[in-house]
């Protein structure tokens, strides 16, 4: 499957994979990534950054996004999502917009 | 499906593990929120005869099962009260004509939805229906990495073939594949080929579960109890294998508690954090609870909700929390640790489910139990006691004869 082995960098255009959903839980108020035998508590900034994975946005597209709203150093917060991208990527919750073959 | 997924410690778990992060915000003495899974033993029937069946050994028959509408309230019950992810499991889930149905209905109302099967039923038009349907993940049993024994173990003839058939359609409907391998003495051996066998069907996860020893394992206890040699063996290959393939194959590994010093947090502690629901509508603290006696369980069936019956239920409530230890567990700084282990081993082993788990080195019983496994281990009793509706069947000897020309070298 194309959701393993991925390596995150700022080109990526990452999405979840069908059987990682990103869903607010009514009963507990929070968000959670269901998976395979998982139920991930995403934080505040994780829930963010994976609401931009819809596999268009680049990780380039979603750091000036984040840069932006937070007023904080672009080179930082593309370090950090690529960190937490990559951790989610090589536990299977995470994949990439196949390239168009042009 | 694991339910030791948070707590095992030779288990990679991820601290973001939403499992440990939301469990650990509780403690003991407060009410107990609505588990995030839920197991649904659709059926207990099953072409598959394996000797260390879960299920318990008086099998609900096919007329006590839960009707189709029955399930579907029940799925949407679970939805209600904050359950999210929902389990299929059996016997043979695909056994019941309505599967897919059930599966549609369970994406309906917002679970995600995991299928536990022996794969031996599926074909290729009715699992491409279920993940139409909505189903988000597959779990494959397997008995071994070749026919032979695998056959032999599952009690059906060309059953091998089957699931190794059914895991690759499974990855080529993109669906994520978890491998289930219970392994036991007559398996072990093949351990690093099941390993190798989960790479090449690109299966995501791999559990390498240990048979537990209630219900039918117990029955096959002498035929099933590897040696202290082979799970030292099995633990180096484990640890090896989990290294090398980070990121390819998840390894989840179950120990076998008889050689343990420590007891198992056996469904993370009785009634607080899972609950399935047996063929016939009973709401049980684990799949194996009703091998012990005197307990009553209540019924979807029953008048009662679902949440009432995992917070009120005698049955959830008799073994909940520390209240109800006796000692060595009461005084013990590891009661929250563990919760005094398994209940149905200590009723299968030592007659009352109130007991400690002879599987902690400070049960009075542990020796014992741990010189009863090495002896049997040794013994090398051989032949399996089939699962099925009759009470078990015992394997025909000419097999027997047959391993012991092999073990002699004939």
């Amino acid at each position: 499957m194309a959701s393993r082995n991925i390596s995150v960098s700022e080109t990526s255009r990452p999405k979840l994979p069908r059987h990682a959903k990103l869903k607010f839980d009514e009963t507990r108020q929070v968000w959670v990534i269901l998976a395979p035998e998982r139920v991930l508590a995403p934080d505040e900034i994780a829930v963010e950054v994976l609401q931009l994975c819809d596999g268009v946005r680049s990780v380039s597209e979603m750091a000036d996004q984040l840069a932006v709203k937070y007023a904080a150093p672009r080179e930082a917060i593309t370090t950090d999502v690529i960190a937490m991208l990559q951790d989610l990527a090589d536990k299977g919750f995470l994949t990439e917009a196949r390239e168009k073959t042009s | 499906m694991s339910d030791t997924l948070a707590d095992n410690k030779t288990t990679a778990a991820p601290p973001s593990d939403g499992l440990a992060v939301l469990e650990s915000r509780r403690s003991a003495a407060e009410t107990f929120g609505i588990p995030l899974a839920v197991l649904a033993e659709v059926t207990h029937r099953c072409p598959l005869q394996c000797p260390y069946c879960s299920n318990p050994v008086e099998l609900d028959r096919g007329s006590t099962e839960l009707t189709t509408d029955e399930w579907k309230k029940v799925l949407g019950e679970l939805a209600e009260l904050g359950v999210l992810q929902i389990h299929f499991s059996g016997g043979e889930p695909t056994a019941r004509k309505d599967i897919v149905e059930l599966v549609q209905h369970a994406t309906d109302v917002g679970l995600y939805s995991n299928l536990i099967t022996s794969a031996v039923l599926l074909t290729k038009d009715k699992l491409s229906a279920l993940a139409d349907a909505g189903l988000s993940h597959v779990q494959i049993s397997f008995q071994g990495n070749e026919p032979v024994v695998a056959d032999r173990v599952a009690g059906l003839k060309d059953a091998h073939r089957k699931k190794l058939e059914v895991a690759r359609w499974t990855r080529e409907l993109e669906l994520p594949l978890t491998v289930n391998a219970v392994m036991h003495r007559q398996n072990l051996h093949q351990l690093p080929n099941i390993i190798q066998m989960a790479v090449d069907l690109d299966a995501d996860r791999l559990e390498v579960a240990n048979v537990q020893y209630y219900g039918w394992a117990l029955k096959n206890r002498a035929a099933l109890m590897p040696t202290i040699e082979q799970i030292e063996e099995t633990s180096r290959i484990v640890e090896e294998a989990q290294a090398r393939l980070k990121g390819t194959l998840a390894i989840d590994y179950v120990v076998p508690d008889y050689y343990a010093l420590r007891p198992k947090k056996c469904m993370g502690g009785w009634g607080r954090q899972f609950f399935n629901i047996s063929p016939a509508g009973k709401v049980l603290p684990c799949h194996a609870a009703e091998s012990i006696t005197g307990l009553e369980f209540e019924s979807v069936r029953s008048n009662h909700s679902i949440a009432w019956i995992w917070q009120n239920s005698e049955a959830f409530n008799r073994y909940r929390g520390t209240g109800w230890m006796p000692e060595p567990c009461k005084s013990c700084e590891f009661r929250e640790v563990d919760f005094g282990g398994c209940r149905c081993q200590a009723f299968a082993l030592t007659g009352d489910a109130g007991n400690t788990d002879p599987a902690c080195s400070l049960s009075p019983r542990h020796e014992e139990i741990f010189k009863q496994a090495e002896r049997e281990a040794a013994a090398h009793q051989d032949r399996f006691i089939y699962r099925n509706f009759a009470g078990g069947t015992l394997e025909t000897d000419d097999r027997q004869d047959e391993r012991q020309d092999k073990r002699n070298g004939a």
